[in-house]
């Protein structure tokens, strides 16, 4: 790496954008086009070469052996942590262009299509490396830009269009609390790289500027993440949206939204010097109860699969946020938590993706969106049915797929840190979540259907997306000691 | 390295049935099945484990561990074994599939190649629970089990199989879930005493009295608490009055051979956590409450008779009957002698085999007949006189006449039961004398419901054509009677395997 300048370790960001270009002149070229075998293969190769690049630069020990690596005076920093959320981004998108593939056969304007997906991809993998609050502000609407027109893509379809709109009001709103909180912190700190916060603001000077400041951000994270309250959006977007956009939203954009949200808390506001007045754990443990709980009771309640799967999302993120609600000044187990909420985001961004993918599959086939438009549909396409149960059962945490041990290594963690009860409220919610994911299973496999269906084409792109995910899904268990011996490190070196 | 081929195998085996056309897949899944017999079998020719796999001084036969992953500075491991508590149970898991896919051929007429696929998934992960040794394997492939079992049920079930499938999943999750934070709560109880997930290092450290206190519970109230725990995890899958519920409606809308397994192998999953874990890690806490326990075991004896005796369906009379046979076996463990346990361990093969018999003969009878009534049917032994004998020495199998495996099995426990000190004033010798009327009405409901379908003038309002079923329905049964009569009258092919492994689990507390 030595001979190396220092900005090639951005290579992965770097790879993501230069492909939405490459997109977007490949556009410009012949822009009626609908070559979309060139378009997804372009998009599928970039995010894949920038997948390889984020795991040759993890394994080589880029930004880990010799301590991250600082750019652009601090404001971008790469260490094992941005790249291990480069690696979620970046493998989701793979999933999500292959599938597009056929996803949006029959429609206009893919090249955009395709070329916002990758530069809403850069956003989130520079948001992973952010080191200063402007920079989170930068990265964070290059995601969010993208993503509200992603969400509107369909715009014959009126659903389509209202969930943009709503996607990008509220978006807009929450960038405005966040934007509002940074500046409080900044007026409070003086500055904007994470670092000199946590310095400035361990003086114990302005604690309650500070103290709103760091609230207000907690708000924008929540958005990004589709947390309690400020998840209203999720629903609506995910449901309204083209269905791999949704996949992509939630597993990606969501993954994005924890990376900031853990560099951001741990480093700028660390609890080990942060003044007592500003107790942030406790704003995010009521979060995660609240969100996990809210997510899985509002999802059992669905009649639609692809609204269930939105609040499953929601529900998802709760789990996710016990990787700060179960942190505490100085605990043994710190890295511990947080390396394992990273690693549960990266299960979820596959089988989350595929469940998405599955709803993308029976959107082109045009059967429907209900539990009951699911009915027999095993006995049509019997592999896709057993990769979407594979997701269901991994989803709901239960062996053997990847999610039973990123589920108990999250809990086992938090009750190591001394966090039995925010475990047990998870657990309590993982076994209700099981309710509504079996609907899915059941529709699929025990139902008969209830009027002939003709499945007509099958879609080859959706089809492999398919089983790169499923397959992804139930060797992440087996699999499992590398990520999480990965998250876990990367994580550790935050608290060190 | 033979016990991850088997595993490997059959996962492989269940891929390849899941991709098969129809037409094929019953035959080429027994044909795929008969390598994990061979292979159980050959492992029994080499078995030379010594001693009970958890405990001190113990040997496990054809062992592998590979580390697999840290938690928390516990480490899980690929590990697997077998003892003389094991290896039995998983030739039985073998044979009974192999027997129960070649069962499956006549009634299962649609979505073949799933099912049988299904059936050899199920398989893979039963072979997994009998040989884990490490708690998180062990319970990957414990709970990995539901999976095929919930499809098989729900979608080539019965006319409630949906209400039946939840049902089955629901209870039994549950319950693995409270007895999963009592195992977890005993290991963070050791604290440093152990390092793994591995069962022998818990066990040991459990015995040696190493448990400590954990957040706020003193080592005797924990051990109290995580004993109830996995107690009533392991109960429901027994299953044990009261939480026995789920049992007769997922055997009833279950499709015969999924009855087979259901009751062959998967309630054995249920006694067999029982011993490894309640009975050989906190024997202190066992026979301490014993008086609890054995009232249990006999309340479901006596009750799953009652409830055997009061059914018109012959299917849900064999169903009760095996939450009976059940509180034999834990009755046999809890009387905590060698010949208890041995026998309740002993017990859990002959009720595999005596169960899979008796529901495979009404299925066989039932896929002529398309009804499982008492009342509808009369004189079947005109018509199906093979069926009909096999049915019968089943049942003699099942009341325990002498030189059938249901003999020797329950003769051991109570002859353990009544060697038994576990309770003061040979207390526990009352509880068995109780149970023994269990005995007595077990022959009541069957010769009863023998009587009235089999002799006589037959008697069916059908427009099948009822006649002798096809060999291939009939050689499994045979197969079975052969293996019932076997373990009949030479119990030794596996009792003496078992009372080695079991002896060291007895021997820690009542010398």
């Amino acid at each position: 790496m030595g001979q190396l300048p220092e900005w090639t370790a951005l290579a992965p960001v770097l790879i993501l954008a230069v492909t939405g270009l490459v997109l977007l002149l490949i556009d410009s070229i012949d822009a009626d086009t609908t070559n979309s075998a060139l378009l997804a293969g372009v998009s599928t190769l970039g995010a894949a070469a920038a997948l390889a690049a984020t795991a040759w630069s993890l394994a080589t020990g880029v930004g880990q052996d010799n301590g991250a690596i600082l750019l652009f005076a601090d404001a971008l920093v790469v260490d094992g942590m941005s790249l291990f959320f480069t690696a979620i981004f970046t493998s989701v998108v793979v999933m999500v262009t292959i599938a597009s593939y056929d996803y949006l056969h029959g429609h206009r304007h893919q090249g955009e299509f395709y070329s916002l997906v990758l530069f809403a991809a850069s956003g989130m993998a520079l948001m992973a490396s952010a080191n200063s609050l402007a920079t989170v502000l930068v990265s964070l609407e290059l995601a969010s830009l993208p993503s509200y027109v992603l969400v509107a893509y369909l715009k014959q379809n009126r659903g389509s269009v209202e969930a943009g709109l709503k996607y990008f009001l509220i978006g807009a709103l929450s960038a405005a609390v966040f934007t509002f909180g940074v500046s409080l912190v900044y007026a409070a700190t003086g500055s904007l790289i994470f670092a000199d916060v946590a310095e400035a603001l361990s003086g114990g000077e302005f604690v309650g500027i500070a103290g709103l400041g760091v609230l207000m951000v907690a708000g924008g994270f929540a958005f990004k993440t589709a947390s309690v309250p400020f998840h209203f959006w999720a629903p609506e977007a995910y449901e309204g949206a083209p269905a791999p956009v949704s996949a992509f939203l939630s597993s990606a954009s969501k993954a994005a939204g924890f990376a900031v949200a853990f560099r951001v808390f741990v480093e700028a506001f660390p609890l080990a010097t942060i003044p007592e007045g500003i107790n942030w754990v406790l704003a995010f443990q009521i979060l995660a109860v609240v969100t996990m709980t809210l997510g899985n009771f509002a999802a059992a309640t669905q009649e639609n699969v692809k609204r269930m799967l939105a609040y499953s999302s929601i529900g998802h993120a709760g789990y996710a946020l016990i990787g700060l609600a179960a942190l505490s000044a100085g605990g043994s187990a710190n890295g511990n938590v947080l390396g394992a909420s990273m690693a549960h985001l990266f299960v979820y961004g596959f089988m989350n993706t595929g469940a998405f993918l599955f709803i993308a599959m029976v959107e082109r086939w045009g059967i429907g969106r209900t539990f009951e438009d699911y009915n027999g549909l095993a006995t049509q396409a019997p592999v896709a049915c057993v990769a979407m149960s594979v997701f269901m059962f991994s989803l709901a945490g239960l062996p053997p797929f990847g999610g039973f041990f990123s589920k108990y290594f999250l809990f086992f963690e938090a009750i190591e840190n001394g966090f039995w009860w925010l475990a047990a409220i998870g657990a309590l919610n993982s076994v209700l979540s099981l309710f509504y994911y079996s609907r899915v299973v059941r529709a699929m496999w025990f139902e008969d259907p209830s009027g002939p269906v003709e499945l007509g084409s099958q879609p080859v792109g959706l089809y492999a997306a398919l089983m790169l995910a499923a397959v992804g899904t139930v060797l992440l268990l087996p699999g499992f000691p590398p990520v999480i011996e990965t998250a876990q490190t990367v994580a550790g070196t935050l608290f060190a | 390295m033979i016990i991850e081929a088997l595993i490997a195998f059959t996962f492989v085996a269940a891929l390849v049935a899941f991709v098969l056309p129809d037409r094929l897949a019953g035959r080429g899944a027994f044909a795929l099945s008969l390598v994990p017999v061979v292979g159980s079998l050959y492992m029994w020719s080499q078995f030379d484990a010594s001693g009970n796999a958890l405990l001190q001084g113990g040997q496990t036969a054809f062992e592998t561990t590979v580390p697999w992953l840290q938690l928390a500075g516990y480490e899980i491991s690929w590990y697997v074994g077998v003892d003389g508590i094991s290896l039995p149970l998983v030739v039985l898991t073998t044979v009974l599939t192999s027997l129960a896919i070649v069962s499956a051929w006549t009634p299962i007429q649609h979505r073949q190649s799933q099912f049988f696929g299904l059936m050899l998934f199920m398989e893979a992960n039963l072979l997994g629970v009998f040989t884990a040794l490490d708690f998180f394997l062990w319970f990957i492939f414990w709970e990995a089990v539901l999976v095929p079992m919930y499809f098989l049920i729900g979608v080539w079930g019965g006319p409630r199989r949906k209400y039946a499938a939840i049902k089955f999943f629901v209870y039994t999750n549950a319950a693995s879930l409270i007895m999963f934070i009592g195992f977890m709560a005993l290991v963070l109880g050791l604290g440093d005493s152990t390092s793994s997930f591995a069962l022998p290092d818990v066990a040991q450290a459990l015995r040696a009295g190493e448990l400590g206190s954990f957040y706020g519970l003193d080592a005797s109230t924990l051990q109290v608490v995580a004993f109830a725990a996995m107690f009533f995890g392991f109960a429901v899958k027994v299953p044990v009055v009261p939480v026995h519920t789920w049992l007769p409606d997922a055997h009833v809308e279950a499709p015969t051979p999924v009855s087979v397994m259901l009751a062959g192998v998967l309630l054995k999953m249920g006694t067999y956590a029982l011993l490894r874990f309640n009975f050989t890690m906190l024997p202190e806490v066992a026979v301490e409450y014993a008086p609890f326990i054995a009232a249990i075991a006999v309340l479901s004896v006596i009750y799953g008779a009652l409830l055997a005796l009061a059914q018109q369906d012959l299917k849900r009379i064999v169903a009760y009957s095996s939450v009976s046979s059940m509180g034999y076996v834990i009755l046999g463990l809890v009387a905590y002698t060698a010949y208890g346990v041995g026998g309740a361990t002993f017990q859990m093969v002959a009720h595999g085999l005596i169960s899979g018999l008796m529901f495979m003969a009404v299925g066989v009878i039932y896929n002529t007949t398309h009804t499982r009534m008492v009342g509808d049917m009369s004189g079947m032994a005109d018509r199906m006189p093979v069926t009909t004998a096999i049915l019968i020495a089943g049942a003699f199998g099942y009341m325990g006449l002498p030189l059938m495996a249901g003999f020797a099995a329950e003769f051991f426990i109570f002859t353990g039961a009544f060697q038994s000190t576990v309770i003061a004033g040979n207390g526990l010798a009352l509880f068995t004398a109780a149970a023994m009327f269990g005995i007595v009405i077990v022959a009541g409901y069957l010769l009863f419901a023998m009587q009235r379908t089999l002799f006589g003038p037959f008697r069916l309002e059908t427009d099948y054509e009822v006649g002798r079923a096809p060999l291939h329905d009939t050689l499994p049964l045979a197969v079975l009677l052969v293996c019932i009569i076997a373990l009949g009258v030479a119990p030794e092919i596996f009792f003496s395997m078992i009372t080695d492994a079991v002896d060291p689990v007895i021997g820690g507390v009542l010398q």
